[in-house]
C-alpha cells in the first residue's frame, strides 16, 4: 500500500488552495504529518492520493509578536515553540505543553497546527492553547477567518475545519503584568502514549487575589472544554487552602471524566485532576508574581 | 505552480538529484537508493529513534519523513560523521569524538540502535556542546536501546562533549576490571565490531540486498482459536508482481517445527486448528514489499471459531477445551526435598500468597529478518540473525526435505535477542519461497508482526507458602506454578523447569515441594527470555522473604544471610554446592554500600522535605541463576582455530553474538592462551559451513561452554605449533614460546605468518578443532548436580513514590554479581547496566496485554520499554568466586543481572508506602487505590 501517490510542496496559501482544487482526490493538507502518516500506514486512516505539504508557506512558519498579540504559525515545529524565548516569556503553558508532544525527534517535525487539527481531546499543545484562550486563524479559498480555539472541534478526532480550509496559526494576547500560565500532565508508563490527564492554567493576579483564571483539562469529553465551574469558584478569590479545596470539590461536581480501558478509571482521573489543579494553579500563580 | 521534478538533496556533503517515488519515506531513499544502510528501521512507527538522521541541524525520524519533504535540505547520516583524511597511500578515517567515546565507554552492544543514538547525540552537541545529564536525557528520550546501555551512553556523550570543547582526545573511562585479571582475560578491550557499528558499516540481515530479490509477507490468522475451513489465494496470485503464494499444501516434508517439541505448524492447513493470532495461513513472495503486503490482504479464508483458552489456570481446568491432541498440559514439573508437611509442622510462622507475572516482549530493536537464496551449486543459504544457527539448519532441512548439508545458515549481526531469536521466525517460509521461485527472498517482520508472532516471556501464576522458625530459619517452602506457554511448546518446558527449581530462592531449605504446570493456551507462544523462568519465581520468593522479615521483625538482609546458599549447601534438587557460591559476599557488598549511602535505616520511608507527596525507601533482593543447560542435557560446544597465512589466528564457533560481547570473550581467551594480543585474533561466528556448532546461545552458557571450547582449542593449537616447530627447528618444546605475532624458538624469532605459510607449503593447514563437553548433569528428580554452576546476585533499589499520582521512579540501584571471573569487564558492565534497566522496565513499564488471545499491545507505542529517562545511578560490584570448570573460573552473567531488580523495586515500594505489589507490572493507579484504602482504615 502506498501512503500517498502525490506529495506536493506548496509555497503560498493561494498555491495551496489551487493545488487542493486540482488534486486527485482524496487529498489532505499536511504539515508535520507525524500522526497522519502513521495512521495511514497502520490502516486506521484511509490512504490519500494527494498530500499537500504546507511547511514551505512562510506565513505558517512564523512565530512573532504583532502589537498586543503573539502569533504562532500552524506549521512551526513544536520544538521551536518550546525553545522560543518569546513563548517562554508570554505563554509558559504553551512552551511546557509543546515540550511534551511526542518525542524529541518527532517535535522537530510535528506542528501545533497538526496537534490541533487532529482534534484529539487531550492533545497537550491544544489544551495549552485553550487555557491561553487562543484564536485560530484559518484560510479558505480566498479569505482568512478567525475562530476561538474551542470552536475548532466537532467530536473526538473530528475537526470543525472544512476539508479545504487551512489552519494558518494561532494568536493570543501578550503577557501582561500579573499574568502567568502553566501546564502539566500525568502519563502511564505502560500502554498507549496518551496522557491520562493533562491540565493548562492561565491566571491573572491582582494583589493577593486571583483576578481571572482559565483552566482546561484533557481529556474531559469528546471535545475540549474549559473547566468553567472550577474557574468560577477560584475567580476573585485568594489562593488559599479553602479556595483550592472548594475548587477540588467543584471538579468532582462539575467535570465529566470517564474511564478509558487500560489507561485510567474515572475515579483516578478525578483524583489526578484535583492534584494537578493544585500544583498547576500554584505554579501559574508564582509565575504571575514574577512579572516585572 | 510548478511541479517538482526531482528531489534535490545533499546527503553527507554529496548532492543528489533523484526521481520522486510515490509514498517513499526518507529512510527508504537512504537505505534502498543510496545504500546508506547505517540508518536502521526498528519500529517504522516513530517510537524507537533508530532511524534518526540530522536534517538541517535537527534530529528527525527518517522512517516517517516523506522523502520529497527533504527536497532542498542538508542531511547527515551516521555514514557522514567519520572523516576520511589524507590521500592515496596515507588515507585513514578519523572517528567523530562521539563515535570514539561510544566505543570506549562500552555503549556499543548489539549496535542496532547506535546510529540513532549517535545521530541524536550529534545534533544535541552541535547545538549544546556542554549538555548536562538532564539535557542528554531530554534529547535522547525516544531513542531506545534495548541492551539498555544508557549509563554508558550518557558517559560517552559527556566524554565526547569534553573532547569537543577541549579539542583533546576522548578520555577513557575507568572500568572495573577483574581483581585477578591475567595478561588478557579480565582486561578491558574494545569490541572487535565496534568501529563498524559506530560508523554505520555494520551489516544486519535487512541491510543485505540481492539482484532480483523478492520480498515475502505472511498471512497471519489474527484470530486466536478456530478451524480453518476455506482458503482462497486466487486473487493474491493474480496480482501483478506476485511470484508465489504458498499454503500448507506446499510444505514439502515435515509439517511442523520447534526447538525440541515440534508442534508448531509451518502453515495451518484447511481443516487444521488455528491456535493463536500469529499462526501462518499462507506466504507470499512478490517483486516488492508493497505488492506482497497488498497480496496478503487479498488472501481470503474462513474459519469456525473455537472457544479461546486464555490463561494457564483456565487451561488446567478439567473441562477446558484441549488445544493440542495431547491435552493442554505441556509438562507437570515437580521438585521434592524432605517432607514439606513436616517442615510446616515445625514452623513458628507460615505465610502464603499468590503472585502474578505478565508476559513480556523482548522488543529487540532489530525486527526478525531472514533472507534465503540458492547458490549456483544449488545450496540453500539463509542469512539471519539467529541465536541457534544449527537448530535453524536442522529445522529448515526437515521441513524442506533436504539433507542438512544442503542448507547453510549464515548468521548475521543480531540487533538484540534476549532469547527471542531462538525459535524459527521467517527462516522456513523464506526458504520455501526461494525453492519455489528460484530467487532470493527476504522475509522481514515489521514491528507489528514481531510483537504478535514471536514467543514471549511466560505469564506465570505462583502460589507460594513459606514456613520459618522465629529466628528466621526457613523450614519449608511449597509453591505451585502455572506457566502460560501459549499455543506451542517452544522452550516452555525448559523455562518452566527453571522457574520450578528456582522457586524456593537461593536458600537452603530442608523441606521443599513444588508443582509446576506448563500449560498450552491460545496466547502467543512463550519461550526463552533472559531470566528464563527464574525472573518469575524470584519475584514471588523475594517478595515473600520481605513479608517474612516483617512478620518476624527481622532485618530483611539478615534473614537472607541466615538462609543463603553457601559452599556445602544442598539445593532443593539435591545438588551439593561444591564451589563458587558468592551469595554472601554479594549480600555484604550491597549491604555495606547501602548503609553508607542511606544510613542505618534504608528500609524506613523518608518523606521529601520539599514535596510531602514524595516518599522514598530502599528495597533489597537476592537471586541465583543456573549457568548452562543442565538437567541432564548434554551441554557442549565446538570451536576451531586456524593460523591464517597472514599470521592472525581465526577463532570459529557457531555461537551467537547478540550484543553481549561474546567475540571479545573468545578473543581474550584465545589471545591469553596463544600469547597474543587481541589484534592477532579474529573471531568468526554463526556460519554452519565454516564454524563448528557452539550450541544455543541461551542459559547464560556461552562464556562457560564456548569459552572453554576456545580455551582448549587454543591449547591444542599451541601444542600443534609447538610440536611442528620443535621438529623443524630441532629444539625442545620447552624452548618455544608464543608472543604477539611471532614464535620465539630458542633465541630465534619467527613471524607467525612465516610459520603458517611454511606449514601450508608442506601441505599442513594449521587448524585445530575441539569439542568441549561441560561436566555431566543429572535430570531433575535424580538428585546430584543438576547444573554445572550458578551465578548469584544481590541488589538494593531506591524508589521514589508519588503518593498522590502513584508514579514510581527508581533513582538508584546498588548491585553485586558473582560471575566467577570477569573475563570481559567492558561487556560485563553492559550486561549489568542493561539487566538493571530491563528489570526496571519489567517492574514499572512493560506490559504485554492480551485479551482473549488477541494482542492489544501490537505496536511499540503500546508495548513500551524503558527509555533513557529510567536510567538509575548504578553502583556495581563484581564478585568473583571461581567455579572449578569455568574458563578461569567464569560463569554466566547474561541473566542474573536482571532477576533481583524486580523484587528489589517492589520490596522498596512496600517499604515506602506499605503496598505489596503482587502482580507485574506495578500499576500506579492501583497504588493510589491501595493508599486510599490505607487512609480509610487508618
Amino acid at each position: 500500500m502506498t501512503i500517498w501517490n502525490d506529495y506536493q510542496l506548496v509555497y503560498s496559501l493561494s498555491e495551496a488552495v489551487e493545488a487542493y482544487d486540482q488534486a486527485e482526490k482524496p487529498v489532505r493538507f499536511v504539515s508535520g504529518g507525524t500522526d497522519l502518516l502513521l495512521e495511514i500506514q497502520q490502516g486506521s486512516h484511509p490512504a490519500m492520493n494527494t498530500l499537500i505539504d504546507l511547511n514551505h508557506i512562510d506565513e505558517l512558519r512564523e512565530l512573532r509578536v504583532m502589537g498586543e498579540l503573539i502569533f504562532i504559525g500552524a506549521a512551526v515545529p513544536v520544538s521551536q515553540i518550546t525553545n522560543s524565548p518569546l513563548i517562554k516569556e508570554h505563554a509558559m503553558a504553551v512552551a511546557e505543553a509543546t515540550g511534551l508532544i511526542g518525542g524529541p525527534q518527532v517535535r522537530n517535525s510535528a506542528t501545533l497546527g497538526g496537534n490541533v487539527a487532529h482534534a484529539l481531546p487531550a492533545a497537550d499543545g491544544m489544551i495549552s492553547l485553550v487555557a491561553m484562550n487562543a484564536t485560530a486563524i484559518s484560510y479558505s479559498h480566498t479569505d482568512y477567518s478567525k475562530k476561538n480555539i474551542l470552536d475548532l472541534f466537532k467530536g473526538t478526532g473530528e475537526s470543525a475545519l472544512e476539508k479545504d480550509e487551512i489552519l494558518v496559526g494561532f494568536e493570543f494576547p501578550v503577557k501582561k503584568s500579573g499574568e502567568g500560565s502553566a501546564f502539566d500532565r500525568v502519563m502511564r508508563p505502560q500502554g498507549v502514549a496518551l496522557p491520562i490527564l493533562n491540565i493548562a492554567v492561565w491566571l491573572r493576579r491582582k494583589g493577593d487575589v486571583i483576578d481571572d483564571i482559565r483552566i482546561a483539562f484533557g481529556p474531559s469529553g469528546p471535545v475540549p472544554t474549559r473547566a468553567l465551574k472550577v474557574e468560577e469558584v477560584i475567580r476573585g478569590k485568594k489562593l488559599t487552602d479553602v479556595t483550592i479545596s472548594r475548587a477540588k470539590e467543584t471538579i468532582l461536581e462539575s467535570m465529566k471524566f470517564r474511564t478509558s480501558k487500560k489507561r485510567a478509571t474515572a475515579e483516578y482521573r478525578y483524583l489526578l485532576a484535583q492534584a494537578l489543579l493544585e500544583k498547576v494553579v500554584s505554579k501559574a500563580w508564582n509565575r504571575a508574581g514574577e512579572t516585572k | 505552480m510548478k511541479k517538482l521534478e526531482n528531489i534535490e538533496i545533499c546527503v553527507n556533503e554529496i548532492d543528489y538529484s533523484l526521481p520522486i517515488i510515490d509514498g517513499e519515506m526518507l529512510s527508504d531513499l537512504l537505505r534502498e537508493r543510496l545504500r546508506l544502510t547505517g540508518t536502521k528501521i526498528g519500529c517504522n512507527e516513530s517510537e524507537c529513534g533508530a532511524c534518526t538522521v540530522v536534517i538541517d541541524g535537527d534530529p528527525v525520524l527518517s522512517c516517517s519523513y516523506p522523502a520529497v519533504k527533504a527536497h532542498g535540505k542538508k542531511i547527515t547520516t551516521i555514514e557522514g560523521l567519520a572523516k576520511n583524511v589524507g590521500n592515496n597511500g596515507n588515507a585513514y578515517t578519523v572517528l567523530h569524538p562521539l563515535q570514539d567515546a561510544f566505543i570506549e565507554y562500552g555503549a556499543v552492544q548489539c549496535g542496532f540502535c547506535i546510529p540513532g543514538q549517535i545521530m541524536t547525540s550529534y545534533a544535541l552537541l552541535e547545538k549544546n556542546p556542554n549538555p548536562e545529564v538532564k539535557d542528554i536525557k531530554y534529547a535522547l528520550k525516544d531513542t531506545l536501546c534495548r541492551c539498555a546501555g544508557y549509563p554508558s551512553i550518557i558517559g560517552a556523550i559527556q566524554a565526547a562533549s569534553e573532547s569537543i570543547v577541549s579539542g583533546k582526545p576522548v578520555i577513557s573511562p575507568v572500568i572495573q576490571t577483574s581483581k585477578v585479571g591475567k595478561r588478557m582475560v579480565g582486561q578491558v578491550r574494545r569490541r572487535p565490531d565496534a568501529i563498524a557499528k559506530v560508523t554505520g558499516q555494520a551489516i544486519y540481515s535487512d541491510d543485505i540486498q540481492y539482484e532480483g530479490m523478492l520480498h515475502a509477507r505472511v498471512k497471519r490468522a489474527m484470530i486466536p482459536a478456530g478451524i480453518l475451513t476455506e482458503l482462497d489465494i486466487s486473487e493474491a496470485l493474480a496480482l501483478p508482481g506476485v511470484q508465489a503464494v504458498l499454503t500448507a499444501k506446499d510444505v514439502p516434508n515435515a509439517k511442523t517445527h520447534g526447538l525440541f517439541i515440534k508442534d508448531w505448524p509451518v502453515l495451518v492447513d484447511i481443516g487444521g486448528p488455528i491456535r493463536y493470532v500469529g499462526d501462518a495461513i499462507a506466504v507470499v513472495a512478490a517483486d516488492t514489499r508493497e505488492i506482497a503486503s497488498e497480496a496478503i490482504d487479498l488472501i481470503r479464508f474462513k474459519y469456525e471459531p473455537l472457544p479461546v483458552v486464555s490463561s494457564a489456570v483456565q487451561a488446567h481446568l478439567p473441562d477446558t477445551r484441549k488445544i493440542h491432541e495431547s491435552g493442554n498440559l505441556l509438562k507437570h514439573i515437580k521438585v521434592q526435598k524432605g517432607m514439606v508437611s513436616e517442615g510446616f509442622n515445625d514452623a513458628d510462622v507460615i505465610l502464603e500468597h499468590t503472585f502474578h507475572t505478565n508476559p513480556n516482549d523482548h522488543a529487540f530493536i532489530e525486527p526478525e529478518c531472514s533472507i534465503a537464496r540458492l547458490t549456483d551449486e544449488g545450496k540453500l543459504e539463509i542469512y539471519v540473525g539467529s541465536q541457534i544457527p544449527y537448530s535453524d539448519r536442522e529445522q529448515v532441512a526437515a521441513v524442506l526435505g533436504l539433507p542438512e548439508s544442503q542448507v547453510r545458515i549464515i548468521g548475521q549481526l543480531i540487533g538484540g535477542g534476549f532469547g527471542g531469536k531462538e525459535d524459527i521466525a521467517g527462516q522456513i517460509h523464506a526458504a520455501m519461497l526461494t525453492m519455489k521461485t528460484n530467487k532470493p527472498v527476504k522475509l522481514l517482520f515489521d514491528r507489528h508482526e514481531s510483537l504478535i508472532v514471536h514467543p514471549k516471556r511466560h505469564a506465570t501464576q505462583i502460589n507460594i507458602k513459606v514456613g520459618a522458625k522465629n529466628d528466621g530459619q526457613l523450614v519449608a517452602v511449597q509453591t505451585e506454578l502455572h506457566g502460560d506457554t501459549g499455543a506451542y511448546a517452544s522452550l516452555g518446558e525448559k523455562v518452566m523447569t527453571r522457574a520450578t527449581t528456582h522457586s524456593s530462592g537461593p536458600y537452603e531449605v530442608p523441606h521443599v515441594n513444588i508443582d509446576c504446570y506448563a500449560m498450552y493456551t491460545n496466547n502467543p507462544p512463550a519461550g526463552a527470555f533472559r531470566g528464563f523462568g527464574v525472573m518469575q519465581s524470584a519475584f514471588a520468593v523475594e517478595s515473600m522473604m520481605d513479608s517474612l522479615a516483617e512478620e518476624l521483625q527481622l532485618d530483611p538482609i539478615e534473614l537472607r544471610r541466615k538462609n543463603a546458599l553457601r559452599v556445602g549447601s544442598v539445593t532443593n534438587t539435591g545438588q551439593v554446592l561444591k564451589d563458587s557460591v558468592g551469595l554472601l559476599e554479594c549480600i555484604e557488598k550491597v549491604e555495606s554500600a547501602l548503609y553508607k549511602k542511606a544510613g542505618p535505616n534504608p528500609f524506613v520511608p523518608v518523606q521529601d522535605p520539599n514535596d510531602p507527596a514524595i516518599v522514598r525507601a530502599w528495597g533489597f533482593a537476592v537471586a541465583y541463576k543456573n549457568t548452562g543447560l543442565g538437567g541432564g542435557a548434554p551441554d557442549k560446544a565446538g570451536a576451531e582455530i586456524e593460523l591464517l597465512p597472514e599470521g592472525r589466528f581465526e577463532v570459529r564457533s557457531a555461537s551467537a553474538e547478540l550484543g553481549q560481547g561474546l567475540p571479545t570473550v573468545l578473543q581474550l581467551i584465545a589471545s591469553e592462551e596463544l600469547g597474543q594480543g587481541t589484534e592477532q585474533v579474529q573471531v568468526l561466528l554463526s556460519d554452519t559451513d565454516l564454524t563448528p556448532d557452539g550450541g544455543p546461545t541461551t542459559a547464560s552458557r556461552q562464556t562457560y561452554v564456548t569459552g572453554n571450547a576456545v580455551k582448549y582449542t587454543s591449547k591444542a593449537m599451541r601444542d600443534l605449533l609447538t610440536s611442528e616447530l620443535a621438529e623443524r627447528y630441532d629444539v625442545s618444546p620447552e624452548k618455544i614460546e608464543f608472543k604477539e605475532g611471532l614464535a620465539q624458538i630458542d633465541r630465534q624469532e619467527v613471524q607467525l605468518s612465516t610459520i603458517s605459510q611454511n606449514l601450508r607449503k608442506d601441505g599442513i593447514t594449521p587448524k585445530v578443532s575441539y569439542t568441549y563437553w561441560a561436566p555431566e548433569t543429572t535430570p531433575l528428580g535424580k538428585g546430584g548436580d543438576m547444573h554445572v554452576a550458578f551465578s548469584f546476585a544481590a541488589q538494593a533499589a531506591l524508589v521514589e513514590v508519588n503518593t498522590i499520582t502513584g508514579e514510581v521512579k527508581v533513582p538508584e540501584v546498588i548491585v553485586a554479581n558473582d560471575v566467577g571471573f570477569a573475563i570481559n569487564p567492558l561487556g560485563l558492565k553492559g550486561q549489568v547496566e542493561g539487566g538493571i534497566v530491563m528489570g526496571i522496565g519489567h517492574a514499572l513499564v512493560e506490559d504485554f496485554i492480551l485479551e482473549e488471545g488477541r494482542v492489544i499491545t501490537d505496536r511499540l507505542a503500546k508495548y513500551r520499554i524503558p527509555s533513557i529517562y529510567y536510567t538509575p545511578e548504578i553502583t556495581s560490584f563484581i564478585v568473583e568466586h571461581p567455579t572449578a570448570d569455568g574458563p578461569y573460573g567464569a560463569k554466566g552473567i547474561g541473566e542474573i543481572c536482571l532477576i533481583p531488580t524486580i523484587p528489589a523495586i517492589t520490596n522498596a515500594i512496600y517499604n515506602a508506602i506499605g503496598v505489596r505489589v503482587d502482580k507485574l507490572p506495578v500499576d500506579q493507579e492501583k497504588i493510589v487505590t491501595e493508599l486510599q484504602k490505607q487512609k480509610q482504615f487508618a
